[in-house]
């Protein structure tokens, strides 16, 4: 009796939301984007209820939502692709530590600065004084987010100085990275750099800014007038000291704050308050990205073509035991292929990576090598288990009664017969394992769509970007097939 | 000279018996038929002969290497004829290339296919293949061949042929084991032939 009135209830009630939700009059809502994941100081779950969110920029959006009349909502949304996110209006306005470039001022509505930020370079205790500098650092591997700022710096740096750029996708594995060794130095805000230092020992922050940035909130292009608004609402705060309590609260008011307000309050027109990156048209930007782009489609490239040949050969093994191998051998080899199969490649590169760093610390290279080798073994030990059974019995018989042991037939007989059942099916692999590859991103290995998308967010558009993305991986993927489908006429016979 | 023998050869599959109760021997440069409808055991007995089928009982007595020609040639698929003529021999008896290769092109030619050394196996007709089949089990040398159903893939004309080519490898001291369903060939080529009839041989000749 009680569950189907319950259900009748909640049909009720959405049916209610679905009728008065669709509003004529203004909305009641202020909905804000920001990523959550690892977003920590400016938007986190709560660690007492993770189903709610806390952080400076919570408290900005719900600033912004009284000054407005609405309630805040939060919206999740990726780091690396808020700008499209917000352009696209998912909603209203996004704030997560989102710093002001030329870029995003020439794309999207842009509100004026809530706080200023210093670049930090941030090495271990023992080489405080050997790296002082960007400069120092020649050959040696600097990490920051993508999408950044301090990714900027870097690949100036890098022509400059000739240091190697490491990105990653969030902002604790740096830190913890150079603790362990994998990176030498970090470059990323001071929040941030004060944040590592305090979470992993013999981490020294220097001094000496590297850059100074803004933290700005971004809303969708032809949004002026609700970007006036808010301006508004941040001079007002800015005043009265309710932006600095709760920067106070936050642990990150400091006195560059106050001479960023007197700027701003100063001159009421102010909004170009931009940090030191020139502005670029998309040609001159592609053409800029060019070459790293070129770069980035050779490390895919290099890393399918290698992870692929790994694959193969694991493959191979595990097929050969599980036809030829004692029953124990059979078990465990199954166990690996369901285990390998059923868990997603993405947690196994973590696992590869982050996860065995205490025990072993892989190279990034080495760990999305192995991952996607290991991965794809379990796929082509299946596809060549099943082209060995298709071989017919009676190729085997011949082979027995001429007296071939069974590594003969298989080498000799077996295997090459069932290499062009495989074949096909081979080829489709490895086009999907080039595609697959750009899951390594996540361990720090920048490939093709790695790097687009962060000349995806420079630019702040994905049309250029995307299409030469996909014109290079079809360059890839189709001289592939190509070259695939020739073997495979070479090997063809009627049945 | 009886150079084979088979004592009270049983052979089950899925616990049934298929053959029992079969004995019989073969002296050197005879031809033995196996006769009998299809399901009666012949190509059974032929394959425990060879050793591919597990005996559950009785003996078996052959000269090894021996030569197997099966129904349907099972030449490998993924080599030429003519390789799959030297292969074991450079594989199995461990014979030079060279040698091995020549020896093939002999057999080939022998048997009349020659001609068709450098075929890839699905480019040859059911006699030629027939043919690449006998010369891949001589070219070990055996002293005994097995032949299932050999007729089932030829025309009347290439039967007599085979009959004569089988006598011909008897008269060369070859002992030779047919299974086969075919009565005129069976009286065409063999010495001796075993009427089989649901996997047993009665007792008369």
């Amino acid at each position: 009796m009680r569950t189907p009135l319950a259900a009748l209830a909640v049909i009720a009630s959405l049916s209610c939301r679905w009728t008065f939700a669709a509003p004529v009059e203004p909305p009641s809502e202020l909905l804000w984007g920001g990523d959550a994941e690892g977003g920590a100081p400016y938007v986190e779950a709560d660690p007492a209820d993770p189903a709610r969110v806390v952080g400076i920029d919570v408290e900005i959006a719900e600033l912004l939502a009284a000054g407005l009349g609405r309630t805040p909502r939060f919206v999740q949304t990726g780091f690396t692709s808020i700008d499209q996110t917000v352009a696209r209006g998912d909603f209203d306005v996004a704030l997560c530590g989102i710093e002001d470039t030329p870029a995003r001022r020439a794309r999207l509505a842009v509100t004026i600065p809530y706080y200023e930020f210093r670049e930090v370079l941030t090495v271990r205790e023992g080489d405080k004084e050997r790296f002082r500098s960007l400069a120092d650092l020649r050959g040696h591997r600097v990490a920051t987010l993508g999408a950044t700022l301090a990714y900027d710096l870097l690949v100036e740096a890098e022509a400059r100085d000739g240091i190697v750029p490491v990105t990653y996708e969030d902002d604790v594995h740096p830190y913890s990275d150079l603790a362990l060794g994998r990176v030498d130095a970090v470059v990323l805000d001071q929040i941030l750099a004060q944040r590592g230092a305090r979470r992993n020992e013999g981490l020294h922050n220097q001094d000496t800014p590297l850059a100074t940035g803004h933290y700005v909130g971004l809303l969708a292009p032809g949004s002026g007038e609700m970007r006036d608004r808010m301006n508004a609402i941040l001079r007002d705060a800015m005043r009265d000291g309710r932006l600095e309590a709760i920067l106070r609260k936050w642990n990150v008011w400091n006195e560059d704050q106050p001479r960023l307000y007197a700027r701003l309050l100063g001159d009421p027109a102010a909004n170009k308050v931009a940090p030191s990156p020139r502005p670029t048209g998309v040609v001159q930007a592609s053409l800029r990205y060019l070459p790293s782009l070129l770069y980035a489609a050779l490390v895919t490239v290099t890393l399918s073509c290698l992870s692929m040949a790994l694959a193969i050969l694991l493959g191979v093994l595990i097929a050969s035991g599980r036809i030829y191998g004692a029953p124990p051998l059979r078990v465990a080899l199954t166990a690996w292929v369901e285990l390998v199969r059923g868990t997603p490649l993405l947690l196994q590169l973590f696992v590869l990576y982050f996860g065995l760093a205490a025990f072993v610390q892989l190279p990034a290279f080495v760990a999305a090598l192995l991952g996607l080798a290991l991965n794809y073994s379990a796929y082509e030990s299946e596809i060549y288990r099943g082209a060995l059974e298709a071989v017919p019995s009676g190729q085997l018989d011949a082979g027995r009664t001429l007296g071939l042991t069974e590594r003969q037939i298989l080498v000799l007989v077996r295997g090459p017969q069932a290499f062009r059942f495989a074949l096909a099916p081979m080829t489709n692999d490895f086009v999907a394992l080039l595609k697959d590859s750009s899951l390594v991103s996540v361990i720090t290995v920048v490939e093709l769509t790695k790097q687009t998308s962060i000349f995806a967010a420079n630019i702040g558009s994905w049309v250029v970007p995307g299409m030469m993305c996909a014109a290079l991986y079809l360059a890839l993927s189709l001289p592939l097939a190509r070259l695939a489908r020739r073997i495979e006429r070479r090997w063809q016979r009627p049945a | 000279m009886t150079i084979l023998s088979v004592e009270g050869l049983e052979v089950r599959r899925g616990g049934r018996p298929i053959v029992s109760g079969i004995s019989f021997d073969a002296a050197r440069g005879t031809i033995v038929a196996l006769m009998g409808p299809s399901g009666a055991g012949k190509s059974t007995i032929l394959r425990a002969m060879a050793g591919l089928d597990p005996v559950r009982t009785g003996t078996i007595t052959i000269p090894r290497p021996i030569g197997m020609v099966f129904q349907f040639h099972h030449l490998f698929a993924n080599m030429t004829a003519h390789k799959n003529v030297w292969l074991a021999q450079v594989h199995v008896l461990g014979r030079p290339l060279a040698e091995a290769e020549r020896k093939a092109s002999e057999l080939l030619g022998a048997l009349g296919v020659g001609e068709r050394a450098a075929a890839m196996p699905h480019e040859l007709s059911g006699g030629e293949a027939q043919r690449v089949a006998i010369a891949r089990a001589l070219a070990l040398e055996p002293q005994v061949l097995l032949m299932d159903e050999p007729t089932a893939s030829l025309d009347p004309a290439l039967r007599g042929e085979l009959a004569a080519t089988l006598r011909r490898l008897a008269a060369e001291g070859r002992t030779i084991v047919v299974a086969t369903h075919d009565a005129e060939f069976a009286r065409a080529c063999a010495h001796r032939v075993l009427n089989i009839e649901g996997g047993r041989l009665p007792p008369l000749r």
